[in-house]
């Protein structure tokens, strides 16, 4: 192994790292939710700090590479993505931490029904999947399965566009619990940019294992398709 | 891009050593391009096609063709090498001016080529120090002896040499190799403002320089050309295995 390799092997280790305290601040936020569990609502808020230390953490270690190796090639590749998937994550970071606060804004529990009629708990889930798929996807260098990602951000914004709906119907259903269900529709708008950046880390899996710029040809044709 | 050179299924033997192996490739004018790959592989003797040095080495055979501007120029005429070795300058890994003054380093090629009209050779001499980037450090001592240049002075006293009897195609073998990083820097911010108006053709250990300094790279090993392309492709994304484990550090 050369030193650049074994650089490369604490990067990777760093990033998933950072991966799995994400996906672990997501679903935590999802148990705080559920059980109303303000404590749990607390921890996530708090975390939030270290995942942006690891963020930090990460940049730096690709400047370091960067300026003392000169990857070229796949090396390259990988220190790149390794740089857009640390920022991707980061911003799930906030959405985990942004949806525990809209928790701690509230004042009594979330009615049952309401999480369900709104779907928010399936779309946890659906983003939440997503998160441990691409994370997979990395690890095991599995392109196929990064490729599954994109149609699952359209269950996301189809849940997202419907929220609005579903809120209203909830607050005819339940009249007492506005507040709530005006909190859920936030939370909703903030879980549904998950979706956005679990695609934009699937690209970079793509990119970095294919060596094939995704993004570029997805939006050439979305803007022929307008 | 119009290739100023085309090497068409060259064979080079050394006796019975086959030291370049079905080289095709386009080198496109008015750019530069780099020959990379370990030591051995073929890159100098690939790049003495060009001048027909290697002609100069005995027991060498060559076959295939090398075009220069469309020519064969292993089938023109005897009388016509000279012409071809004036259009073709070289600059070497070691700075090998002459034991004469600075002055009479860069006037040389014109001398022996029956120049005699002092103002244009002044004048010569002074435009081709300019555009080696080396008059402003020599303009005031120009009757002194070339070696009292440091190394990399004298590496741009070279190129200034080359420079003067107008070639349109310059080949360099490891030219930075002897010198130290901020001489190495001079070197390859000439090698980039003398490709408007030249063919460079330049042989480099230096992974990192291949990339800052040439447009195109071609990737030898084993007296095989593995792969040739832009720069910024073999960099990024080279097709081969071989030229990624090269560029990478991580060869045999
Ligand atoms: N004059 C020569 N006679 C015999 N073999 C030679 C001669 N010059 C070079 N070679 C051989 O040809 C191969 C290519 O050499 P060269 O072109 O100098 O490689 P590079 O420039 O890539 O280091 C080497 O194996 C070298 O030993
Ligand atoms: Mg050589």
């Amino acid at each position: 192994m050369t030193h650049l390799d074994s650089e490369l092997t604490m990067l990777k280790a760093d990033i998933i790292d950072m991966w799995r305290l994400v996906l672990n601040q997501m679903e935590k936020g999802r148990d705080a939710l559920n059980n109303f569990d303000r404590d749990l609502a607390e921890e996530v808020v708090e975390n939030e700090k270290r995942v942006n230390s690891y963020e930090l953490k990460i940049d730096k270690d690709c400047e370091n590479i960067f300026a003392l190796f000169q990857p070229v090639a796949t090396d390259l590749r990988l220190v790149l993505a390794a740089l857009k998937i640390g920022n991707n994550l980061e911003r799930i970071g906030d959405i985990a931490a942004s949806v525990a606060d809209f928790v701690l804004d509230a004042d009594t529990d979330f009615n049952k029904d309401i999480l369900e009629h709104t779907k928010i708990l399936e779309m946890y889930a659906v983003a939440n999947e997503m998160m441990a798929d691409t994370l997979e996807a990395f690890d095991k260098e599995d392109t196929r399965l990064a490729r599954t990602i994109f149609k699952r951000d359209k269950i996301l914004d189809k849940i997202d566009e419907e929220a609005l709906d579903r809120v209203e119907e909830s607050i005819k259903n339940y009249p007492d619990q506005v507040r709530n269900c005006l909190l859920v529709l936030s939370m909703i708008r903030k879980l549904e940019r998950v979706g956005d950046q679990s695609k934009n880390i699937a690209e970079e899996i793509i990119f970095y294992f294919e060596a094939k710029v995704l993004k570029h040809k997805k939006k050439k044709k979305k803007e022929g398709d307008e | 891009m119009s290739n100023k050179i085309e090497t068409i299924d060259v064979n080079l033997h050394y006796g019975d050593f086959h030291a370049l192996k079905d080289i095709s490739l386009g080198i496109p004018e008015n750019s530069v391009t780099a020959l990379i790959g370990p030591s051995g592989c073929g890159k100098s003797t690939y790049l003495r096609l060009f001048n027909r040095m290697n002609d100069l080495i005995p027991e060498t055979r060559i076959t295939g063709k090398v075009l220069l501007d469309g020519e064969n120029i292993y089938k023109i005429k005897a009388t016509k090498i000279d012409a071809l070795r004036r259009n073709v300058g070289m600059v070497f890994q070691k700075p090998n001016p002459f034991p004469k003054s600075i002055f009479e380093n860069v006037a040389y090629g014109l001398r022996v080529n029956g120049i005699t009209d002092k103002s244009f050779i002044e004048g010569q001499v002074e435009k081709t120090l300019h555009q080696a980037a080396l008059w402003d450090e020599v303009k005031d001592k120009l009757k002194k002896s070339a070696f009292e240049l440091s190394g990399g002075q004298q590496q741009r006293l070279c190129i200034a040499r080359a420079l003067a009897i107008e070639p349109s195609i310059i080949l360099m073998d490891e030219p930075a190799s002897a010198l130290d990083p901020i001489s190495t820097g001079k070197i390859e911010d000439l090698i980039f403002e003398l490709k408007s108006e030249f063919t460079i053709v330049i042989v480099t250990h230096n992974m990192q320089q291949a990339g800052r300094v040439s447009d195109y790279t071609g990737f030898f090993y084993l007296g095989s050309l593995i792969e040739f392309g832009k720069t910024r492709k073999i960099f990024t994304n080279p097709s081969k295995q071989e030229t990624e484990n090269y560029i990478s550090g991580r060869f045999g």
